[in-house]
Parts: C-alpha cells; structure tokens; sequence
C-alpha cells in the first residue's frame, strides 16, 4: 500500500486551520447584517459550498471528456469522487438555504431558478449513481458514467435558463441588482473579505477530500484485484 | 455527392471515402427494419398508444377541473402524456435490439456507428409523432379543445426531436444494466427537464394565442436544446456500444 503522501497530510492540516479561521470570521469578523440579523451569517458557507457543488460536477463533466478520449479508466476513480463530493456539497448548500430562507421569505422552499436548478442537479448526479451501480462491467461502467456526467452537466445552464424566464426572487448578491428579489444586501468590506475567505476554504477542502476520495477509490479497485485472485 | 471519391494522397494512403448516400441508405435500411418489424407486430405502437390515453383519463379524475382551469393546464397534461408514452417506446424499441443480440448484428455491420444512432433516433421519432398525431385530436375531442394550430404542432415536433435525442442515447445504455426497465426515465426526466419546461411554456403561449415575442425565447431554448443534444449524442454514441 502506497504511504500517505506529505503534501495530503500538510492540506489536511490547512484545510482544518482554514475552516477553524473562516468560521471565526463569520462569527466574530464579519459585521451583522442591519435587516436581517445573525440569519445572514449562513450566507458566506451557502455561497461556498454552492460554488464547490458547481466545481465538483465541472470537474466530473471534464474528466468524463478525457477518459472517453484516452479510456484511461483511472480517470473514473476521480469522476465518481467529484459527483460524491459535489452531491455533498449541494445538499449543504440547499440545507443551508433553506435555513436562511425560512426567516427572510417566510417558507423553507419555493420553486425559483435557483432551487429548482439546485435540485435538479441533485437528482442528475443521484441517477449518475444508480446507473453505475447497475452496471458490472468496470470500463463499461466507467464510460456511461462519464457520457452520463457531460450529459448532466450540459443541461443544468439550460435548466437554469429556463427556470429563469420565470421570475425568480432569489437574491443576487454578486453583480447586478435584480428588481424583485427577496433579502437583498449590499456587502460591507469586512463582509466581502470574509466571504471570499470562505470561498477559498471550501475550495481547499474539496481538493483534500477529492484527494482522499481518489486515493480509496486507487485502494478499492486494489482490493478488488486482490479478491479475483484469490477466488480463482 | 455521387459515386466512390478517391483521395490519392500516396499509394499507400489511399483513403476510399463512402459518399453520403451511403450514410442516409444506412439510417434509412434501420428506421425501414423499425417500421416492418412494427407492422408486423404492432406491440410498441399499441402500447404507447393505450398508455397515453390511460394517462389523459387519469388525469381528467386527477385534476378534477373547471373548464376554465383545464384550458390552462391542457399544454401540462399534453406532454406529460409524450414523456411518460415517449419513455416506454424508447424502452421497448432499445430492448427489442438487446434481445437475441440483435444490436451485436447491428455493430457487425460494416457501417458508420453514428448511422445506426439516427436510424434508432429517428424510427423513435416515428412512432412518438404517431401516437402524438393520434392523442392531439382524441384529446381535442375529448375536452373540447382546439389544439389544431400551426404552432403547437411545430411545438410538438421541436420537443419530440430533442426528447428522441436524449432518449435514443440514454435508453441504449439503460438497455445495458441490470436494472434496465426502471433505469430509463431516472436517467432521462432530470435531463429533459428544460425542454419540457419550454415546450410546456411555448404550448400554453400558442393555445392562449399570446404575441409572438412572449413564444420565441422557449422556441428558441427549444431549438439550441435540440441542437446541442443532437450533436453530442452524435459525438458520445460510439462509446456507448463500444464493447
């Protein structure tokens, strides 16, 4: 079995540190938001953890493109960690709004853009699972997931701008202002540097988890060889 | 483009070109095998058929609606009718080429992949534009709407070329897994979702007869998703019967 490589375990260190300071930023850094209170804080870790969603199913969607070109199936074992990770992080990501959204529009949930596209995109990436897992055949296996990935990946901008020509009342808080949404605020510099702080942590901790989640998968298909040969 | 075109680079590269009447004979040989082993048989056709129109009756004890109401929901009702017939088709017409290895007869040909893409997308084609062309005035008749406009009907061929598209691709590798019968509408539904929403959109618009210019932004979704689906499973097909 192959060590645990040192750069892996000094990420570990630093996405831990990082997640201890970005926490304490929202907490004791970033100002109170004047409307709508403490509710706001869950802000900085929603947008982050929406943003590593979006990355990981980008990350999915390009390394299906290069396992169909090279059909190197190690390219799988990180296709599959990145749709895990990125489905983790969507469910943060709508938990957490739904937390917000519960005091500021009144309901857990409403059928906006936003939303709807987020779930969607959930339900994408939970069928990507059930169809590898109904397939035996390990290259098999490795080749529809990646079509299913850049399929998926295709239609979530399309799913968005369709749901969009529908009038949504999400906020925009980055970029232009939108009239009619809901629990909109403009963001202080204190605030702005605390956010994209929570932008960068999230990200380092996706790539130290996307790291780990390769390294099982390496172990795994390890295993599995390991098993044939001796049944045999 | 008629006849054998030789590009004589060097002897030794010579590369023999089949010309594109080789490739539509090819798609068209498949959809023409579709066709008669369906008139024959008549068991896709028949099924799809009688599915749509169970589901318009459910939905008419459902939706227990006013007049008023079911005008509104009509274009809803309407293509959740297509899906749910469109995805049992697909099934079908994906499994019957998986039996006795049929699709493995297929691949042996000696014939561009992509050709037997088309040929499978369009007889799929086919038979949804039937059982559309069968449930539009059952439906019309049924509830006392006129659905016979220009419009829709280009609505319904637009959103019937895209949901094919994805669905000839994903239904080929459904047939695949083990759990092929319930896999198909979990992969294809998320993904066709915005083709629906705009197909739904655009046909409320003509059967409320609005202005054009409220109806072209989800014609114009509805193409681009046409365009791009087609194109990629043109581009992804190969890998998906590569054995």
């Amino acid at each position: 079995m192959e060590a645990k490589p040192k750069l892996l375990s000094i990420l570990d260190g630093v996405s831990v540190v990082m997640l201890l300071i970005a926490t304490g930023m929202v907490f004791f850094y970033a100002p109170v938001e004047a409307v709508m209170g403490l509710v706001q804080k869950v802000f900085y870790f929603h947008v982050a953890a929406g943003w590593v969603g979006m990355l990981s199913f980008l990350t999915a969607a390009i390394v299906g493109i290069i396992l169909l070109r090279t059909g190197d199936r190690k390219w799988d074992i990180v296709g599959l960690a990145s749709v895990e990770l990125g489905l983790v992080f969507s469910f943060i990501n709508v938990v957490t709004g739904s937390i917000w959204a519960r005091p500021i529009w009144n309901t857990w949930w409403t059928w906006d853009p936003r939303l709807t596209t987020a779930t969607i995109m959930i339900l994408i990436y939970a069928a990507y699972l059930m169809l590898r897992s109904g397939i035996e055949d390990p290259d098999r296996r490795a080749r529809f997931g990646a079509i299913y990935a850049i399929l998926g990946f295709l239609s979530v901008p399309l799913t968005f701008f369709s749901a969009r020509l529908f009038r949504g009342i999400h906020p925009v808080v980055i970029g232009s202002n939108q009239p009619g949404a809901e629990g909109q605020f403009d963001m202080t510099p204190l605030m702005l540097q605390t956010f994209f702080f929570s932008l960068i942590t999230f990200t380092v901790i996706f790539v130290d988890l996307l790291w780990h989640r390769v390294r099982l998968g390496r172990l795994q298909d390890r295993v599995e060889q390991l098993k044939l040969k001796l049944n045999v | 483009m008629g006849g054998e075109v030789k590009i004589a680079t060097s002897p030794s590269k010579a590369v023999i070109r089949k010309p594109t009447s080789f490739y539509l004979r090819t798609v068209w040989a498949i959809v023409w095998k579709d066709l008669a082993a369906e008139l024959r048989s008549r068991e896709l056709l028949t099924s799809m058929l009688v599915f749509a129109l169970l589901v318009i009756l459910i939905f008419n004890f459902a939706l227990e609606l006013d007049p008023r109401a079911r005008f509104n929901a009509a274009s809803g009702v309407l293509w959740v009718t297509f899906a749910f017939a469109g995805t049992l088709g697909l099934n079908r017409s994906m499994a019957m080429e998986k039996d006795r290895g049929c699709l493995d007869g297929l691949l042996l040909a000696p014939v561009d992949r992509s050709a037997i893409f088309f040929g499978k997308a369009l007889s799929n084609l086919f038979f949804m534009l039937i059982v559309e062309a069968i449930v539009l005035p059952i439906y019309s008749l049924l509830y006392n709407i006129n659905l016979f406009n220009p419009g829709l009907i280009a609505v319904v061929l637009l959103g019937s070329i895209g949901y094919v598209a994805v669905g000839t691709l994903l239904a080929s590798m459904a047939v695949q897994t083990r759990t092929r019968d319930v896999l198909l509408p979990i992969l294809l539904f998320p993904i066709v979702i915005p083709l629906f929403i705009a197909a739904v959109k655009a046909s409320a618009g003509f059967l409320q007869s609005l202005e054009m210019s409220e109806i072209w932004p989800w014609l114009n979704l509805l193409i681009v998703y046409d365009l791009i689906f087609l194109a990629v499973a043109f581009m992804v097909f190969d890998y998906v019967v590569e054995e």
